[in-house]
């Protein structure tokens, strides 16, 4: 178990570090704005309290490497700092600053949690579905369910997102009027109705999912049933349930946790045009709408959180895959 | 013997294999019998479908293959025509299987044990606790170290020598009628094999199960079968019983296989006390990290000579050969050419440097570009250090096709693809002889071959070496090889050199232990051999265990 | 409810009709046909019983709803299908007997998906010839309604209707293959001079330049990548300002090199697996350059892989462009482009029920882009089929 502990945490200590040149790339990036940026952001219009605040806010005055450890200690006590936009907002109007609303935070984490229900609607939806799917095409191999699953997937796989959900839009919002299109989603929602208001954009990415998801675990068990001791168990004449069971699946653990956690990762890229698609409010339509209006500090900390929500799911596939290998389990 | 009843009756029987969505045929209408408690081997070259035959003897086939013709009976029941639940209540219980690699055919998901007492408790030929039981007796009677303990380990802590008599354990766990051993030593050190072998006999005899024994290796099936039948591509050349079988073979083909074994270069005249030898090896030392492989190794090689470095995997042989290329540098030692001592990287030593020391390797798949011709290929070196091109260029690869007896009109410009095995292997030794060296390093150059090939490629390496005078390192861990080509022998084990000598002394006793070992080790056509060899030395003095004891 | 009562209902009829299926099966009195049923596994059985479910409904949609989207869906369908088989039916006619062999073992999907490459390129490179009018050209006539007919809406002039702006629509979705597509086409030959040299570079070296090279690319790949590009776009819309046509080439250069970091992996893998053969050991003895190894040892056996992962490069390129458009990041107007014109157009989804032919405006756009990746796809893996073939 000893060697076990020691790779977990050094994957542990590799995906911090990840985790931390990724972070300063986000703010090395942002840095690379030209000229004084709160100006350029704001445009002529801005007065010049917005610009100051933003300037105060953003501590142009200091050094980089300051400004970075500044950003760095605030987002790790969870403060993203202010947005822009609400700190425009409250220059016209003269609202009071420091009330909360304008924090990045604030607006961030109800965003999250959509989203967050978002993927794990689709994900109980495409994992199971996608693994049964893929294990019978691995065990029924070029047979026509077979085929036609492999030209339905690989169409799937290379529509764009919003072309599968105006499609599905077409034939359950529009001409049978089932499911509505547009997923407006409030916090005092009952969780049926929110259920069915998310579930058109989470079948959008259930199609997108669910074929990558296929076709890696159909290639994972043909690949696992290629294996020598298949055919010995098969030889040994075990029934056919007893050798997926017993003998394919405790060895196909690895690749399948890697292929549900890839494609969970997936899922956070293609969550941003499905949000946009159904205008549900996600963290990737927030992403979305704060990159059009420049809203830095929102754009850094969405990033920031897909960012690490993908260096996490990677990390713990690696666990898990390293956690399920007899191998490593019992050293010599 | 012809009283006792028939257990497999094979009537021919036609097998087909799926290659670019058309059907060729791998077996084409062959018969076998065979009766209780007999063995019968099964021996061909690559390609002949025994290991087909072998599992269509069960009723099986793989993926791509099917079985388009004939009959199979076990016992009795027509296995073609049995359901897929009948047949699985045969399998496992009445007849198993033992695979060539033990260590790939177990699951690495579960203990020895529990993929042992699978079959029993499936078939409701035991219990659980029962069959725990007898595996530890299989496993005692297969000579296993720690019977009791060595079921409760997972596959990839165990060796592969015990392994694959863990399997041999699995496939007794019912107590078949019948058991198909599929090449079960070919993948395993000479020692260790052997130790196998005898286990696996044992235990045969000991519950009069009947066997078929595939193998390509004409004196291991000697020990082990009752009767032979050789097979050449899916065809039946001749049965019989193995000792008739051995002193007279009837078939030209047979005569061929058996006549491998004789093929010996005269001895030469030992080198002048005082020559100068082409390659020196002095003291070295050589470490893959901090792994050290090589420890203070020393021999010479002279004009026109062959000499055999012989050791089993692991024993740092090959990683002899990187030092001399220069591929890895040793850390200690030196490596002389004509007296001179060599730079020991390679990217350091002249164009002239590295034309002297030409390399043939193993596998010729992996040796040669897959997208050049072998025009290209013999070309570039003729190219390159000897600055011919354009017609002169031709000529001297048509030359060289000649030497080794490739047509060049026909293969000039043919890829690797489109070549056998043999046929690339000489093309290696073609490239090697482009360069003009004077020495050339043969990595264990037969040892993908089938038998008869490799014995081409032994008397082809043997003529150029008569006609240029050239000086061979060849590495190898097959003593019938050496025997057949080589005038020294260095024996080597654990990195380090154990004996040394002319030929002639290293196969006439007294011996080094270790060397003695490795020449008991390797099987002889005398059917008589494995038994008078364990009679003279006891189960506990050979293979492994032996091993360890040096 | 009582479309949950419905489904339920149909998944009992299956799953106790594939049950039957098989026993009624084995009671036939054909006795060759039995031990087919007898060793038939129940998820077989279930799968012929689903097969004739999906052809029942098909027929049900087709011919007694008639529903208009569901017929030009099988339609097109068909209609792909027949193209692909008599281009394949050309090509095993007409030729070099090279290019005759090649057809003759080619399966459906990838003569469609070839077929349909071909005449992309053709309507990118002649957009200027085939589209009625200039891509920029704004006329008078606003939101005229496709089809043609003046009596519902529409003008003779303008087939598939004009945009808000009154541009024509045709026009634009012509031209759009010259733009999207070209752009793609660029972005990812960008990124393969880029990544597939480091890669090979990386992996005949070794050493401390393979490690920089390989740790920087981890890091790279830790930022989803259209994540990544969104944010690079936000500081390049500052930088660019208001020269629209900049954005678009730092566009470029951001997603090709976001790119080069997946074909810098392919390429450092299919390298190492090369660097380790005999051959390669032999012409290193010869004393050969790194420049002869990577050109002439190495390069030669990577065409085939790299080839197939130009193509699926070019799709993620494609459908990248094709996402960061349509979010109104990615190619700027006035140029036409696809991914553009889905967002613009998307409301008429709406006029589904009323006019299918306004409502299936946004879905053309999309199918184009669709249709393109899907041919793509086809026709890699094919290539890969192949490659995988000849391995064994």
């Amino acid at each position: 178990m000893q060697s076990v502990a020691r790779i977990i945490a050094q994957r542990l200590g590799l995906g911090l570090v990840t985790l931390f040149f990724v972070s300063v790339i986000i703010f090395a990036a942002v840095n690379m704005l030209p000229g004084d940026f709160a100006q350029a952001i704001l445009g002529q219009g801005a007065t010049p309290e917005a610009v100051e605040a933003i300037r105060r806010d953003l501590g142009l005055d200091k050094p980089p490497i300051t400004r970075y450890f500044d950003w760095l200690g605030g987002v790790l006590q969870g403060d993203f700092g202010t947005s822009f936009a609400a700190a425009n907002f409250r220059s016209f109007t003269g609202a009071e600053t420091g009330s909360g609303l304008g924090s990045v935070a604030a607006q961030v984490a109800p965003r999250f949690e959509n989203t967050l229900f978002l993927a794990g609607v689709t994900a109980a939806i495409a994992v199971p579905f996608s693994l049964i799917l893929g294990v019978l095409a691995a065990l029924f191999r070029n047979s026509i369910f077979d085929r036609a699953a492999n030209i339905g997937t690989l169409t799937s796989i290379s529509s764009p997102e919003f072309f599968l959900a105006y499609i599905l839009i077409l034939f359950l919002a529009v001409l049978n009027p089932m499911l509505p299109s547009l997923s407006n989603i409030y916090a005092d929602m009952s969780f049926g109705e929110r259920l069915e208001r998310t579930l058109l954009p989470a079948l959008t990415l259930t199609l997108v999912v669910t074929a990558h998801m296929m076709r890696m675990t159909r290639a994972a068990i043909i690949n696992l049933l290629a294996s020598p001791y298949i055919e010995m168990a098969r030889l040994k004449g075990i029934s056919p349930l007893r050798v997926i069971v017993k003998h394919a699946l405790p060895n196909a653990l690895a690749p399948i946790i890697n292929v549900i956690a890839l494609n969970l990762a997936y899922l956070i890229t293609g969550v941003v045009v499905v949000e946009v698609v159904f205008v549900y409010p996600g963290i990737g339509q927030l992403f979305v709408d704060s990159v059009k209006i420049r809203d830095i500090p929102v754009v850094q900390a969405c990033c920031l959180i897909f960012a690490a929500a993908y260096i996490l799911l990677n990390l713990l596939a690696d666990i898990l895959s390293i956690l399920s290998n007899p191998r490593l389990r019992h050293p010599k | 013997m012809s009283t006792r009843d028939l257990l497999v009756q094979i009537r021919d029987l036609h097998i087909e294999g799926r290659s670019d969505e058309t059907w060729t045929p791998i077996i084409k209408g062959v018969d076998l019998d065979l009766r209780k408690g007999e063995v019968l081997g099964l021996i061909g070259e690559s390609g002949a479908g025994k290991s087909t035959l072998g599992l269509a003897a069960m009723g099986f086939t793989r993926d791509g293959v099917r079985i388009s013709g004939g009959s199979v009976a076990f016992d009795g029941i027509e296995l073609l025509q049995a359901s897929a639940s009948a047949k699985r209540h045969l399998l496992g219980k009445r007849i198993a299987y033992v695979a060539q690699s033990a260590a790939a055919s177990f699951n690495p998901a579960h203990r020895l044990i529990d993929q042992h007492t699978e079959a029993p408790v499936q078939h409701g030929v035991m219990s659980k606790a029962e069959s725990e039981k007898d595996a530890v007796r299989l496993y005692e009677q297969l000579r296993l170290p720690n019977p009791e303990e060595i079921g409760f380990r997972y596959p990839h802590q165990v060796s592969g020598g015990q392994l694959q008599r863990a399997m041999t354990a699995m496939a007794m766990s019912c107590r078949p009628d019948l058991i198909i051993f599929d090449e079960p030593t070919t993948a395993l050190d000479v020692t260790t094999q052997i130790e196998v072998l005898a286990a696996i006999r044992d235990i045969v005899d000991q519950y009069d199960t009947a066997a078929i024994y595939i193998t390509h290796d004409l004196a291991v099936v000697a020990q082990m079968a009752d009767r032979i039948k050789v097979l050449l591509r899916g065809d039946e050349v001749e049965e019989a019983e193995t000792r008739r079988m051995l002193s007279h073979p009837s078939e030209d083909y047979t005569k061929s296989l058996w006549a491998v074994r004789s093929f010996k270069r005269p001895e030469k005249p030992a080198p002048e006390t005082d020559a100068v030898p082409v390659v020196s090896v002095r003291g070295v030392s050589a470490a893959y990290g901090t792994q050290p492989v090589l420890h203070d190794v020393s021999f010479d090689i002279h004009r026109g000579r062959t000499v055999a470095v012989v050791g089993e995997s692991g024993s740092g042989k090959s990683t002899m050969a990187r030092c001399i290329t220069g591929l890895l540098p040793p850390f200690e030692g030196v490596i002389e050419f004509d007296g001179e001592a060599l730079p020991l990287d390679y990217r350091k030593r002249s164009k002239m440097q590295l034309r002297q020391a030409q390399m043939i390797y193993q596998m010729a798949d992996t040796a040669l570009n897959p997208r050049k011709t072998i025009a290209e290929i013999i070309g570039r070196p003729v190219e390159f250090y000897m600055g011919l091109r354009g017609r002169d260029k031709r000529r001297r690869v048509d030359d060289l096709l000649e030497q080794i007896e490739l047509d060049p009109a026909e293969f000039r410009d043919r890829l690797p693809s489109e070549l056998s095995g043999g046929q690339k292997q000489r093309v290696g030794i073609a490239r090697a002889l482009a360069a003009e060296p004077s020495f050339i390093i043969c990595d264990e150059v037969t040892s993908a071959l089938d038998q008869l090939v490799a014995e081409g490629i032994l008397k082809l390496l043997a003529r150029l070496q008569d006609e240029l005078g050239l000086s061979y390192m060849f590495i190898t861990h097959d003593l019938a090889t050496v025997r057949a080509i080589a005038d020294e022998v260095v024996v080597m084990k654990n990195g380090e050199v154990v004996e040394q000598g002319v030929k002639r002394d290293m196969f006439k006793p007294p011996h080094h232990p270790y060397t003695d070992l490795l020449l008991s080790s390797v099987p002889e056509m005398d059917p008589d051999w494995l038994t008078n060899l364990l009679r003279e030395r006891g189960v506990e003095n050979i293979g492994d265990a032996a091993s360890e004891k040096i | 409810m009582s479309v949950w009562l419905h489904i339920a209902l149909w998944a009992a009829i299956l799953f106790g009709g594939a049950w039957v299926f098989r026993w009624a099966g084995q009671q036939l009195p054909n006795p060759r046909t039995r031990p087919y049923f007898r060793d038939m596994s129940y998820a077989v059985a279930f799968g012929f019983l689903l097969a004739a479910a999906a052809l029942y409904w098909t027929v049900q949609l087709y011919f007694v709803d008639r529903v208009v989207f569901f017929r030009w869906a099988v339609q097109g369908f068909l209609f792909f299908a027949a193209a692909g088989w008599a281009f394949r039916l050309l090509g095993r006619h007409v030729g070099t007997p090279g290019t005759r062999k090649l057809f003759r073992k080619m399966p459906l999907t990838a003569a469609f998906g070839i077929l349909v490459i071909l005449v992309y390129a053709v309507v990118a490179i002649f957009a200027d010839v085939l589209a009625p009018f200039g891509q920029e050209q704004v006329f008078e006539r606003v939101n005229v309604l496709p089809g043609g007919n003046p009596e519902t809406g529409g003008d003779p002039r303008f087939l598939l209707g004009t945009d808000q702006i009154g541009r024509d629509l045709l026009s634009r979705l012509i031209y759009g293959a010259q733009n999207t597509v070209g752009i793609a086409f660029v972005t990812t030959c960008l990124a393969f001079l880029l990544g597939a040299s480091l890669g090979f570079l990386a992996a005949t070296l070794g050493g401390w330049l393979d490690q920089l090279l390989s740790r920087g690319v981890d890091v790279l790949m830790a930022i989803p990548s259209l994540i990544f590009a969104l944010l690079l776009m936000t500081i390049a819309s500052a930088w660019a300002g208001s020269e629209k046509w900049l954005l678009t080439v730092y566009m470029i250069v951001i997603i090709a090199v976001l790119d080069s970091t997946r074909v810098f992996r392919l390429s450092r893998a299919v390298g190492a697996n090369i660097v380790v053969m005999d051959y390669i050991e032999a012409a290193k003895l010869r004393g050969e350059t790194l420049t002869y190894l990577i050109f002439r040892e190495i390069l030669p056996n990577a065409y085939a892989p790299l080839l197939a992962e130009f193509g699926l490069r070019f799709c993620f390129v494609f459908l990248t462009i094709a996402a960061l458009s349509f979010l109104g990041v990615g190619i700027q107007p006035p140029l036409a482009d696809w991914g553009t014109m889905v967002r613009d157009l998307s409301q008429f989804i709406n006029f589904a029920g009323v006019s299918p032919l306004t409502a299936a405006l946004p879905l053309m756009a999309a199918g184009a882009i669709a249709l393109l990746t899907v041919a793509v796809n086809f026709v890699v893996d094919w290539m890969l089929y192949q490659s995988s073939g000849l391995k064994d």
